[in-house]
């Protein structure tokens, strides 16, 4: 089917080329939308920009963004409303459990063991630190039983700590797939955290046999653990969306958060209890801050719920008095003392239910601020 | 009556690359950078696309021909509102989507778990992506290749796995950028089809493509773009092709005399 160069065709031309245009009666059509033919307002390199432009084959009659609206089509680079992104976002909610999962599964195809380092992994993690702080250092620092209270530490900031650098990477690593298919952006912050949820529930299966085995009962506060971690998911995806939208646009971010991350480790009493740390006994603002980052909370929240040596622990300090715990450290430099009742009115220890607070708190505002942050700039990922 | 499906307006588009030839990326550089003040490398623009304005219609399949450079991929990914207009706009219905020959999908899983993660990406749902499983695998040919991780296999096949994937699904707006060039004689007989039922469906596609040939087995318009800005477009396609042919110092199609573009079908 050859077709006659003069015959009807909806492709317009307006580059002022002035290459086989034989019917220029139809320039000017758009005359008086000086913004629509004028292309040199942009490039001052145009040799070629003649007074009306060369209109080839039909135009509508009318302008191009009335003829768009008037069929119903949309700019391209448009984003949604809040509201609709969301709705997006749960229809695509298959997509993000089926990548997280096949994420997973590809995870460790390469290596000989396959997925049994789903389970060696945190295994080993706990093992290092208890051949340190249990066996090399044997640090106590006034917690009963302390490898419980450090590997719990452990893998629940490692949870967050692997959202983290995960999410400030994610745009970037994903740009080939962002570039061939359409769906909204968030899917992928939120399927590389979920896959590190994936892995957070083989550790926390890890976590419960190391605890069961250091000699704490099964109660019914063990229950809380899954609150907990709910909470720390929801403000991971949170954080995760900032970091995306955030690496996404300066890459030196994730060159960055490593060390970040490893600040907030030690700020965050993975490896030691915050309140019983006698540097912190005179700064109770300090402890206070250091007991409510969201790190913290959700540690504490989970060693509450599974250490209960920890709970009693706790219960017996008596409540935090400031010119108390001065006299009690004024009289424990004249008369040295091993005895942690010397200075039990030091110990400032925010309450579970104040953690609860604050677990919830965090996660809330995290997951608002998160989705507004990645929502503005959804349509910009996957550019450049 | 034409329904239109998508309109460019007057389309500009502007990369912004940084980096220029002062500055060398050295750790020296960078400081010296900071300490003058300067937020960044200094920006280069390229200017890609400059004032481009047609009207696809539903049932067009538009093919995009120019030289390397000439603005066609950057072209289709406005389309596909993945790059900014720095001027004017692209309106579409819904959204288009772009199957490009290198986008690699996800490398280190296998075919059979890419079929259903990009269906599922694409708004599938998870029944649409079971009942159209095993014609993605068939369209797509790969074989016993498709429980094997994508990264092992050669390029056609993985291009004709993403063709299956993104075809398989009715898109408004189809946009494929080389996509067809490393299928062999047997696919290219299929996707041609496939392009064709897109087509009759209501849909638009577009076509970058150096073989010009292909455009003009596929096609029915074509848009031949040079610096960003277009030459010619039209229906008119062999003309055009022969044009730019003419003006790239190209080889003149052989036609076998028929004339269409049917000339080009291998005997099926």
């Amino acid at each position: 089917m050859v077709q006659s160069p003069h015959e009807s065709c909806p492709i317009q031309l307006t580059a002022p080329w002035p290459v086989a245009v034989s019917d220029r009666d139809r320039a000017g059509r758009r005359g008086g939308s000086g913004t629509l033919s004028a292309p040199g307002a942009l490039s001052s390199d145009d040799e070629a920009v003649t007074a009306a432009p060369a209109q080839q084959g039909l135009l509508p009659d009318g302008s191009l963004p009335e003829l768009a609206a008037r069929h119903g089509l949309t700019p391209s680079a448009a984003r949604p409303s809040p509201l609709a992104y969301l709705k997006q976002l749960w229809q695509r909610r298959h997509f993000v459990v089926a990548f997280a999962t096949a994420r997973n599964m590809a995870m460790y195809s390469e290596a000989r063991l396959g997925q049994v380092w789903q389970i060696l992994t945190p295994l080993l993690n706990a093992a290092v630190y208890f051949l340190i702080f249990g066996v090399i250092l044997d640090t106590k620092r006034g917690v009963p039983n302390f490898i419980a209270f450090l590997v719990t530490g452990v893998f629940i900031f490692n949870f967050t700590q692997r959202s983290f650098l995960i999410a400030s990477r994610v745009i970037n690593d994903s740009l080939p797939l962002i570039r061939a298919l359409h769906f909204p952006r968030a899917c992928l912050p939120l399927g590389y955290v979920l896959i590190e949820l994936q892995q957070m529930a083989i550790s926390v299966v890890v976590l419960v046999v190391i605890v069961l085995v250091t000699g704490e009962p099964l109660t019914w506060y063990w229950l809380l653990v899954l609150p907990a971690i709910a909470l720390q998911t929801f403000f991971n995806v949170g954080t995760a969306l900032v970091l995306a939208r955030i690496g996404a646009g300066v890459e030196d971010v994730s060159q960055l958060i490593p060390f970040i991350v490893r600040t907030w480790l030690y700020a965050s009493g993975v490896m030691f209890f915050i309140p019983a740390l006698s540097t912190l006994y005179l700064h109770e603002k300090i402890s206070y801050l250091l007991q409510i980052n969201p790190a913290a909370v959700y540690i504490e929240l989970v060693r509450n719920s599974l250490l209960t040596s920890l709970r009693h622990t706790v219960s017996t300090y008596k409540p935090y008095n400031h010119a108390l715990c001065a006299a009690q450290k004024a009289a424990n430099q004249v008369h040295p003392s091993a005895n942690p009742a010397a200075l039990d009115h030091c110990h400032l220890v925010v309450a579970n239910s104040s953690l609860w607070v604050y677990g919830v708190g965090w996660a809330a505002v995290a997951l608002v601020i998160g989705y507004f942050v990645f929502w503005r700039a959804e349509v910009t990922y996957g550019r450049g | 009556m034409a329904e239109p499906m998508v309109v460019v307006d007057d389309l500009h588009v502007v990369y912004r690359v940084f980096g220029s030839k002062s500055d060398k990326g050295t750790a020296a550089t960078a400081l010296l950078r900071m300490l003058r003040r300067q937020h960044r490398p200094s920006v280069r623009e390229v200017h890609a696309i400059r004032g481009v304005s047609f009207v696809a219609n539903r049932g067009d399949a538009v093919g995009v021909i120019g030289r390397n450079g000439s603005g066609k991929s950057t072209l289709l990914r406005a389309i596909a509102g993945l790059l900014p207009p720095e001027q004017g706009a692209v309106y579409t219905t819904g959204h288009a989507s772009l199957l490009g020959v290198n986008a690699a999908l996800l490398d280190d899983l296998t075919g059979e778990r890419n079929v259903v993660v990009c269906g599922l990406a694409m708004g599938m749902s998870p029944r649409e992506v079971k009942d159209k499983y095993q014609g993605i695998v068939d369209f797509s040919g790969v074989g016993d290749f498709i429980n094997l991780p994508m990264r092992a296999y050669s390029t056609g096949m993985g291009s004709r796995l993403r063709f299956a994937i993104a075809s398989a699904r009715q898109h408004e707006v189809l946009l494929i950028d080389e996509a067809l060039v490393t299928g062999d004689a047997e696919f290219r007989v299929r996707s041609r089809e496939r392009i064709e039922a897109l087509r009759a469906q209501a849909g638009t596609v577009f076509v970058v493509a150096h073989s010009m040939a292909q455009i003009e087995e596929t096609c029915n318009r074509v848009i031949w773009l040079e610096k960003g800005k277009i030459v010619r477009a039209g229906d008119d396609v062999p003309a055009i092709i022969d044009a730019y042919l003419a003006a790239t110092g190209g080889e003149p199609l052989v036609r076998d005399g028929k004339g269409g573009r049917d000339g080009y079908l291998p005997a099926t």
